[in-house]
């Protein structure tokens, strides 16, 4: 990583959910590169949840730093963060990612509705919500579908189109490939990364399931990031 | 986009999203049709008696007199006795003048003795005359015309006979001079529906053996002895009375009401029947008071489906906030959607009041004389459906309210 500026780091954060005296999360330091693809192993319980929510700005720590894209997460207000989160982060979650009413076009440009700048970035934002989908294996008509026609694995597929588009520089998946069948897996894997590379952004992946391991960069234990912790505070 | 996001949540539920459609829908129907009742009774109310310039009876409250001459509801205190009546019938201002004689029944309908210019003078409804329907107007000192009622409820045709019993809840008939029907009038929705007409000189004739009240014991006058009696009365209950000019009601007014030799009433009759609806409309108000309530009702059953449908669209919540929605997008998300299911339901309702009104109208006229325009929808209906769906949009706040703070609580992960 050495002198370059990270796309997320963490220092010295604490948190603790409030009336849980017995649970928190404590992560003394760690950082992601711009375009590097780590993959995060941790049981469930071990405060993955927590940690993504920190990151993305729904919860706030009670001190320490977190910084996304060099920016301060602490130093935004509700409002501010809600419009951060859809400029700089896309989501894939484990399942059930998508607006089964809505049509899978309004589902993948969802987020541009929150931020004009991430919008700026996709000046057609239905081509290229279409050709995100064929570069991800959809069929040529799934825009036009109602999400909830869709199979899982299609439902994912969208799940990373949307994530994709307007190229934020974090994607951040959570066991995105748990629903999916092992050979599905390995597919959907390679076509989230390639379109990753395209749109150059960085891809933190959180997962308990460690076969994924080698697709990665680097793979870190949630152990190692975090002291799932006996706070005192 | 949101509007069409908020569409397609509603279609994905259409079930409950329906039901609750369509209840707001039929209190929105139910709402506007007692408008619709409400000023077609109140127009319909109005409409009874026009093209009379002036009621004259006796002196007793203005009222009572559109009551007992209009509506043929309680009694006469006194009459207008014959000499007064010719002598208003004479003055210069008074263009026309028809004497109203009441006292007697025929079953549970009155019996209202009149002249024949009561048949053109009489009008209803802006200006609609009396129809005879089948029959025609009384000719003979017997005849006499019933109103459609008094004819669909005793089951009378043309050349029915009826026996006029003395007095309205009396057992004393006048059997000797029976009548015959020789006119029955179309329906009005006016009292004149439930009157049985016949001529000032029957009711006269009827009477001759009568001193008091009473039967003069063992006399008997032959009807055909009777047709050759001048039958002209001593005194009639009371008149309607058209001048000439508009301008002379007021100055004919005050010169009745201070007529010298016998105290004299003249009313308005317009005036008259705003003063009387003042009391009835009491009524009126309660009805709407009601249907206002069913709406409320309707209101907070969808206040209460969108509260039971939060805990299952928590993960379309966590969706949003997810890609960045502000928990303000979720509740404007739920307002809106309410505002929709709400103007849905008025748009539906206004359909089905239409279409209700399109079936409803040629019945109620044809059964309670009840005359229902369709027309475009008032600025008063506008103003109440516009009402119905701001409604819906505040009473939604509390379930997106809520809503608004499980999303802030959540986050983009769902803890149950």
């Amino acid at each position: 990583m050495g002198s370059i500026a990270p796309i997320l780091s963490l220092k010295d954060v604490r948190y603790q959910w409030p009336g849980r005296a017995s649970f928190g999360l404590e992560v003394p330091d760690f950082s992601v590169a711009p375009a590097e693809r780590v993959l995060l192993l941790g049981e469930s319980g071990s405060g993955k949840s927590t940690l993504l929510s920190l990151i993305c700005g729904t919860i706030t720590v009670k001190s320490g730093v977190i910084t996304v894209a060099g920016t301060d997460i602490a130093s935004l207000s509700a409002g501010q963060r809600d419009r951060f989160r859809a400029e700089q982060i896309g989501l894939i979650f484990q399942q059930f990612n998508l607006l089964p009413y809505a049509s899978v076009l309004d589902n993948i440009i969802l987020p541009l509705r929150f931020t004009r700048l991430r919008r700026a970035r996709v000046p057609a934002p239905r081509e290229t919500a279409k050709a995100l989908c064929m570069n991800l294996g959809l069929p040529k008509n799934a825009v036009s579908a109602q999400a909830g026609t869709l199979s899982v694995g299609q439902q994912q597929r969208v799940a990373a189109a949307r994530a994709l588009i307007g190229a934020p520089p974090l994607i951040i998946a959570d066991e995105p490939t748990s629903a999916l069948d092992a050979a599905t897996q390995a597919t959907f894997l390679s076509l989230l990364f390639a379109q990753a590379d395209e749109a150059g952004s960085t891809l933190l992946m959180v997962s308990h399931d460690a076969r994924l391991a080698e697709h990665f960069d680097r793979v870190i234990q949630m152990s190692d990031v975090s002291e799932p912790a006996r706070l005192t505070a | 986009m949101i509007l069409r996001l908020a569409l397609g949540s509603l279609m994905a539920r259409a079930l409950t999203v329906g039901m609750t459609i369509l209840a707001i829908a039929l209190s929105v129907a139910l709402f506007l049709g007692v408008e619709k009742v409400r000023t077609g009774a109140k127009a319909s109310f109005a409409d009874t008696i026009s093209g009379t310039d002036l009621i004259v009876g006796a002196r007793s409250g203005s009222v009572q007199l559109l009551l007992y001459s209009v509506f043929r509801i309680g009694n006469a205190t006194n009459n207008l006795t014959w000499e007064s009546y010719q002598d208003i019938a004479s003055r210069p201002e008074v263009d026309w003048i028809v004497p109203i004689s009441l006292g007697d029944s025929h079953r549970q309908f009155r019996v209202m003795g009149t002249s024949k210019a009561f048949f053109e003078r009489y009008k209803y409804r802006a200006g609609k005359s009396l129809v005879v329907n089948q029959g025609a107007i009384m000719d003979d000192l017997f005849d006499t015309v019933i109103g459609a009622d008094v004819a669909a409820t005793l089951n009378y045709d043309v050349g029915d006979p009826i026996v006029v019993a003395h007095g309205l809840a009396s057992f004393v008939e006048h059997e000797d001079q029976p009548f015959r029907v020789s006119g029955i009038l179309e329906k009005t929705g006016t009292p004149v529906d439930r009157t049985v007409i016949v001529s000032l000189q029957a009711i006269e004739a009827i009477h001759v053996d009568w001193r008091s009240g009473a039967r003069i014991p063992g006399q008997s006058t032959p009807a055909d002895v009777i047709r050759q009696m001048e039958l002209e009365p001593k005194a009639v209950t009371a008149a309607l009375v058209g001048v000439k000019s508009r301008l002379q009601v007021f100055g004919l007014q005050r010169a009745i009401n201070e007529y010298p030799s016998e105290p004299l009433l003249a009313i308005l009759p317009g005036v008259a029947l705003q003063e009387l609806w003042q009391i009835v409309g009491i009524a009126e108000t309660a009805l709407v008071a009601v249907s206002g309530m069913v709406v409320v009702t309707a209101l907070i059953g969808m206040m209460a489906t969108i509260f039971s449908s939060l805990n299952e669209r928590r993960r379309e919540m966590a969706i949003f906030r997810a890609m960045g929605a502000r928990p303000r997008v979720i509740l404007s998300l739920l307002v809106l959607e309410a505002a929709l299911m709400a103007a849905i339901g008025a748009v539906i309702g206004l359909v089905l009041l239409y279409a209700g009104l399109v079936v409803a109208q040629p019945l109620v006229d044809a059964a309670f004389g009840l005359w229902l325009p369709i027309e475009a929808p008032s600025l008063r209906e506008l103003w109440v459906l516009s009402g119905v769906v701001a409604a819906g949009a505040i009473v939604s706040m509390l379930p997106a309210f809520r809503a608004y703070r499980m999303s802030l609580a959540d986050g983009m992960m769902i803890r149950i």
